[in-house]
């Protein structure tokens, strides 16, 4: 075979390659949006399931979706960051960096379940909290964690040197400089990262589902159980029962999830334009 | 540099003395780094709380009924009591070839596209696609994959559709975004003139993919698919919609299965005693395996960075 025949043989399976992904994920979203649009209106959103069937809407999920979320937001957001701080300005390459960096990237690949399990063990028997939403937070805030710690990190990193050395040469200390010029330089990386741990955390089911409990309820102190809108789309297509709000259910959760990440897309490509 | 005092400036010249960093500011610069220092180690304190809480429920299944028994039992049955997990783990084990199989290929392939051939232009619709395919819900995943992919599995197999064929068609466009980004980076940090070499000798685009790149970035490839196979060994609640859930050995493409983590999540709900400690066990063989791949996959870049 002739190489430059070879070489658009080639070519083309590299396009179908890529193709290929963009249709599967323009499926997705066309086949949830098809399907689920006709279920949206202000009834389906604000009332509850009722009946059998969970006819009617599905309120209580929804809260409960971001209850969790942002409780867990509220629990990861200065630990990972600080974390994150650390690593990038004070930490001296050695063995304790090397640990550190090797729990966060094993607590990044540890299957969701097993954060479940490890909620359901810790907070919801040991610690006697019940399934409750802080229970469901804390468990996710370990599964977020990780995520937290490498993007604030990066946008730490990208942080021009030459900004540290002026703050420094001004005579600040430590602190002043990361607390005055760096983490504002490096805040909209830094909330970027944030909102996509966010979409990833009304995203999650197997963390919540044994943390969380299963019964529709509106929480409203910390201690409520709850059902988020993951577990019950799950439960809705597992029994087969009321498909119509299972669509509805999937599109609302694809909405929210592509919403956090257009949202941080935008903010980086503003930053960009930004510094130029 | 953690430690430097800021002392060592120039005075300033509002002040006529050199003034060192006072002793409280010092205190308080101290006390904060070891407050970051602390939140650090929340990471380590969290792998360390999942072993201990994780391994402490499943660790009775070694006394009962024994490891051997637990790891290389061949019948999963709660009405009997019997919880050998060789039947989950062959179902995680052939899933998730199949899911490398299919995904892998497709995520590389990709990759590559962005990397080497795609325009800027074209560039800026397919990297959000694979990012926005990340950050889909693994739920609805499985409710696509159950509602869609697996009737026309059905057509195909026989049978309900429900199966290995099904679970690993939908993990393997899991893994894509895990693997297409990250052979992106590692293709990304090919230095530029061995490909700029390949293009002046006359080789081909392709030529210079297969020949030149490829291998110059196969490390992190290798990389990209170790924790692309983390991510479909873990993945649960689409394999749970998708896959049977039948604890049986593998008997065909189209004829159910049950994995590791599907049959944690069908059974947690109502599991007790050995049961429950037999789950528990399970979740820890899952932690081994996903650290082990993480280790893997730093063995291998520090013998590149050595080499």
């Amino acid at each position: 075979m002739n190489k430059r025949t070879a070489n658009r043989l080639a070519l083309s399976v590299l396009w179908l390659c890529a193709g290929t992904t963009v249709a599967v994920l323009g499926a997705v979203i066309i086949y949830v949006f098809v399907n689920g649009i006709g279920q949206l209106s202000p009834e389906f959103i604000f009332t509850w399931p009722h009946g059998v069937n969970a006819e009617g809407g599905i309120w209580p999920t929804i809260v409960s979706t971001l209850y969790v979320t942002g409780l867990a937001m509220l629990i990861v957001t200065p630990i990972g960051v600080l974390a994150a701080v650390f690593l990038a300005e004070y930490a001296v390459q050695g063995r304790l960096v090397r640990i550190i960096r090797f729990a966060a990237d094993s607590l990044a690949s540890v299957p969701s379940i097993i954060m479940g399990l490890f909620g359901l063990a810790l907070f919801v028997e040991t610690m006697h909290i019940g399934f409750s939403m802080i229970s469901a937070a804390l468990a996710l805030s370990f599964l977020m964690l990780p995520i937290v710690m490498r993007t604030t990190e990066e946008a730490i990193r990208a942080v021009p040197k030459y900004i540290r050395w002026g703050s420094y040469g001004l005579g600040a200390s430590k602190w002043q400089t990361v607390s005055r010029i760096v983490i504002p330089a490096a805040m909209p990386r830094i909330l970027t990262g944030l909102i996509l741990a966010t979409g990833r955390a009304v995203g999650e089911t197997a963390v919540v589902i044994f943390t969380m409990g299963q019964a529709i309820n509106l929480p409203i102190s910390p201690l409520d159980s709850g059902r988020p809108m993951t577990v019950h789309l799950y439960m809705l297509a597992m029994e087969g029962i009321n498909l119509p709000a299972a669509y509805g259910t999937a599109l609302l959760l694809m909405i929210m999830i592509l919403f956090f990440n257009l949202t941080a897309r935008w903010l980086l490509r503003r930053n960009r334009r930004m510094q130029g | 540099m953690a430690d430097e005092p800021m002392t060592t400036s120039t005075p300033s010249e509002s002040k006529s003395t050199l003034k060192l960093m006072s002793k409280s500011m010092y205190a308080k610069e101290a006390a904060l780094r070891n407050l970051f220092l602390l939140c650090a180690t929340a990471a380590v304190a969290g792998v360390a709380l999942i072993f201990l809480f994780v391994g402490v429920r499943g660790w009775p299944i070694i006394q009962d009924p024994g490891l051997g028994a637990f790891l290389f039992g061949k019948v999963w049955s709660s009405s009997t009591d019997q919880f050998g997990i060789l039947p989950l783990v062959t179902g995680t084990l052939v899933i998730t070839i199949g899911a490398l199989l299919l995904g892998a290929p497709l995520a590389v392939g990709t990759a590559v596209f962005l990397s080497e051939i795609a325009s800027p232009r074209v560039r800026s619709v397919v990297r959000p696609a694979v990012e926005l395919l990340a950050g889909v819900p693994s739920v609805v995943y499985g409710f696509f994959g159950l509602i869609i992919l697996r009737p026309i599995i059905a057509n195909l197999t026989g049978g309900l559709g429900f199966g290995p064929l099904t679970a690993a068609i939908i993990l393997a466009v899991m893994i894509v975004p895990t693997i297409a980004t990250l052979t992106e980076d590692a293709l990304g940090s090919v230095v530029p003139g061995i490909r700029e070499a390949s293009y002046a000798m006359g080789a081909t685009t392709w030529q210079t993919i297969y020949k030149v790149l490829l291998p110059a970035a196969s490390v992190g490839i290798i990389d990209a698919i170790i924790l692309g196979m983390g991510r479909a060994v873990g993945e649960t609640m689409a394999v749970v919609m998708v896959a049977g859930n039948a604890p049986q050995f593998f008997q065909g493409l189209g004829e159910p299965v049950s994995t590791l983590t599907s049959q944690i999540v069908i059974d947690m709900s109502y599991a007790s005693g050995t049961h429950r400690t037999a789950l528990f066990g399970m979740a820890v063989i899952l932690f081994l395996i996903s650290m082990g791949l993480v280790a893997l996959v730093r063995v291998i870049s520090n013998r590149k960075k050595e080499g």
